[in-house]
């Protein structure tokens, strides 16, 4: 492993990387039976620095903003190392999001340059908004040859021909901007520097580390804050590999550990649970004889294991179980959202330990991780080396808004210093999330203090920004919220939106305004839609500028209705 | 690969990601139609989305990449992506 202590920049840690384990393999790009890409690092360098060159060449300036937009695979690492080197900010947007999403961020970030796959560039293009379109060069990978690439470049042809020059960077710089969320309302663009990385890969490598011949699977979207750190910039600085799987399909996943032999993967809580299904149903389909013997191999292995992991003999005990998995597999991190502790100690007495982490994007990504010393599904781990957790203004039980310090905190937010002052007090980031320390460290979640809600998928959904979709309705006004911020709730699962609107002067609430909500609501992604809807008979509070005072309406139906009041969609 | 049986049109197609849905998810195929919101009305996440993904491409011989399925969440508009490819 790279010693972090000595580099100024995520670029420099890199550059070194690739030519400290020139002929492991850094990178494997598969797709579901196919393997399109297996590179070591020196092959990795071949093809980066030409890429490097040209943008050079390009006259790419020191400090210029470049955004990528691309499913996981290996041009995603190979565009980001070369955005470091010459002296970039790289801008990681969600492919998933739709082409006026990104357009959105795109703007915000004042992005430059794009790099982008073929199919999500010719849907942005086709996006009404593209008018507006402001990075000045677009590199398109995987374009047919036939396509109108509306002035973009291809990605494969974009090559120099000599040697590019590396651009240093100071710590306290911005490595990256990345997105938590506010792609319909108030975008939230974390400006995290170089130290903020650096330092995150230093605790987490000293918790879990990497070295040659480590396999990560990465199924989660690069983009995401875990993925860019667990599974590039962590194994890359580790002369670790890194799996990429271009489909979510489970059979794929399942396939690809045994396949490539995988020894940790990230993922969040729905996939976790999916394999919990897959294997739940697997369990239940064997013979009653050897259902029996199973189980009572998960008892032994749950007694042998209590203290610590036992990976020996886990193996040896659950032998099948574990050649599912490739044989390999040292342990799961899941994080993102809340896991429920059943399904944590499904695996765990499978003995395939889950590191059960919780973190933030602006904290850098992961704020506590289970070291498993002693296993606990009941939490979220204790803090990184590093990293200071507080709850503060603890209730009588001890649960109060977690709060934390460390050099992994990001900046602040692009362009946005009232939302930074607010979220950064003193140093400390104040997460909105409501926890509890024990007396050994851990940190157990509560629920939330601020209006939002975190999917099983990890995504970070703010109610104000799925309020455009339901613009036009036929009521005064209206307003979205997490049912959860409206009625407090001590849990973290199953949280959900609500509308609530209030109805013009004398009209009653009809079939056809209910319609309505339903259709703007299938016009939403899946994970943004509302559950249901209520009525509120008062005028909302408003500012001097005409916004809603949301906290205190909040407050208003708080007091005077009830989670009852809801009527499911 | 072959292709699905000579020229499938839309509608047959949609009968069919039907007729597959129930059957996957083990539900009444007269309970679904096509405009019906399949995560809803099947009571599925995006990853059981995708294994359905997987059991239509083995029917109609085709290969869709992950990023067919983004934004679509009804049956109609997913035999079309479908149509498309066969």
């Amino acid at each position: 492993m790279l010693d972090f202590h000595k580099y100024n920049s995520l670029g420099e840690a890199l550059r070194d990387a690739l030519d400290r384990w020139p002929d492991e393999i850094c990178l494997i790009e598969a797709d579901r039976e196919r393997e399109n890409v297996r590179l070591t690092y020196r092959q990795f360098k071949e093809i980066a620095h030409p890429l490097a060159g040209a943008l050079q060449v390009a006259r790419f300036a020191n400090g210029a903003r470049a955004a990528i937009i691309m499913t996981n695979q290996s041009k995603w690492l190979i565009s980001a190392y070369a955005i470091f080197f010459c002296g970039g900010v790289l801008v990681p947007l969600d492919y998933k999001l739709t082409p006026a999403e990104q357009l959105k961020l795109l703007a915000h970030s004042q992005a430059e340059y794009l790099f982008v796959e073929y199919h999500l560039w010719r849907a942005i293009t086709q996006d009404e908004a593209f008018v507006d379109f402001g990075p000045r060069a677009v590199l398109v990978t995987e374009a047919p040859a036939s396509a109108d690439l509306k002035g973009a470049l291809r990605w494969e042809e974009f090559r120099g021909t000599y040697d590019p020059v590396f651009v240093p960077r100071r710590r306290q710089e911005t490595a990256c901007i990345v997105y938590s969320s506010g792609t319909g309302g108030r975008p939230k663009g974390c400006v995290l520097t170089h130290e903020n990385y650096l330092e995150q890969c230093l605790a987490l490598t000293s918790l879990y580390p990497f070295w040659p011949g480590v396999r990560y699977l990465s199924i989660l979207p690069t983009n995401h804050a875990i993925d860019f750190m667990v599974g590039f910039i962590g194994p890359f600085t580790c002369g670790a590999t890194v799996v990429h799987l271009r489909t979510l399909r489970p059979e794929y996943i399942r396939d690809a550990f045994t396949r490539y032999k995988i020894t940790y993967m990230s993922l969040v809580p729905m996939v976790l649970k999916n394999l919990e299904r897959g294997l739940r149903q697997r369990f239940e389909e064997l013979p009653k004889g050897r259902r029996k013997l199973l189980n009572a191999a998960i008892r032994v292995n749950r007694a042998f294991t209590r203290n610590k992991p036992n990976l020996k003999m886990s193996r040896a005990l659950l032998r099948q179980v574990h050649e599912a998995f490739g044989g390999g597999l040292q342990a799961l991190f899941v994080g993102g959202a809340f896991t429920e502790p059943k399904t944590l100690e499904f695996f765990y007495d499978l003995g395939i330990p889950v590191g059960n982490g919780y973190g933030c994007t602006e904290a850098g990504t992961v704020i506590t991780v289970n070291d498993l010393k002693p296993f606990r599904s009941d939490t979220v781990g204790k803090p990184l080396p590093g990293v200071e957790v507080k709850i503060t203004n603890p209730d009588a039980e001890g649960i109060g808004e977690v709060a934390v310090r460390s050099k992994m905190i990001m900046s602040h937010y692009l362009d946005d210093p009232e939302m930074t002052a607010e979220t950064i007090v003193d140093d400390w980031l104040m997460t909105g999330d409501l926890g509890r320390t024990d007396t050994t460290g851990h940190l157990q979640l509560f629920g939330r203090k601020k209006n939002m809600i975190v999917t099983e998928e990890g995504k970070n959904i703010y109610p104000e920004d799925i309020e455009n979709a339901f613009e036009g309705l036929p009521v005064k006004e209206f307003c979205v919220f997490a049912a959860n911020y409206l009625w407090p709730a001590r849990t973290m699962i199953g949280e959900k939106l609500v509308l609530v609107a209030h109805l013009e002067l004398g009209k009653a609430f009809t079939e056809d305004l209910a319609a309505a909500i339903a259709e703007r609501n299938r016009r939403l992604l899946n994970y943004k839609r509302i559950s249901g809807y209520f009525v509120w008979a008062r005028d909302f509070p408003l500012t001097a500028s005409l916004k809603v005072k949301r906290g205190e309406l909040a407050e208003q139906i708080r007091q005077s209705a009830s989670r009852e009041a809801v009527i499911s969609l | 690969m072959a292709r699905y049986q000579f020229m499938s049109t839309l509608q047959q197609t949609t009968d069919d990601v039907l007729k597959l849905a129930a059957n996957h998810f083990r539900v009444p195929r007269e309970q679904l139609s096509p405009d019906d919101d399949f995560f809803k009305k099947l009571g599925i996440n995006s990853l059981q989305a995708l294994d359905l993904l997987t059991r239509l491409e083995q029917h109609f011989h085709i290969e869709l990449p992950d990023y067919e399925l983004a934004g679509v969440s009804d049956f109609r508009t997913l035999a079309e992506r479908i149509q498309s490819r066969l």
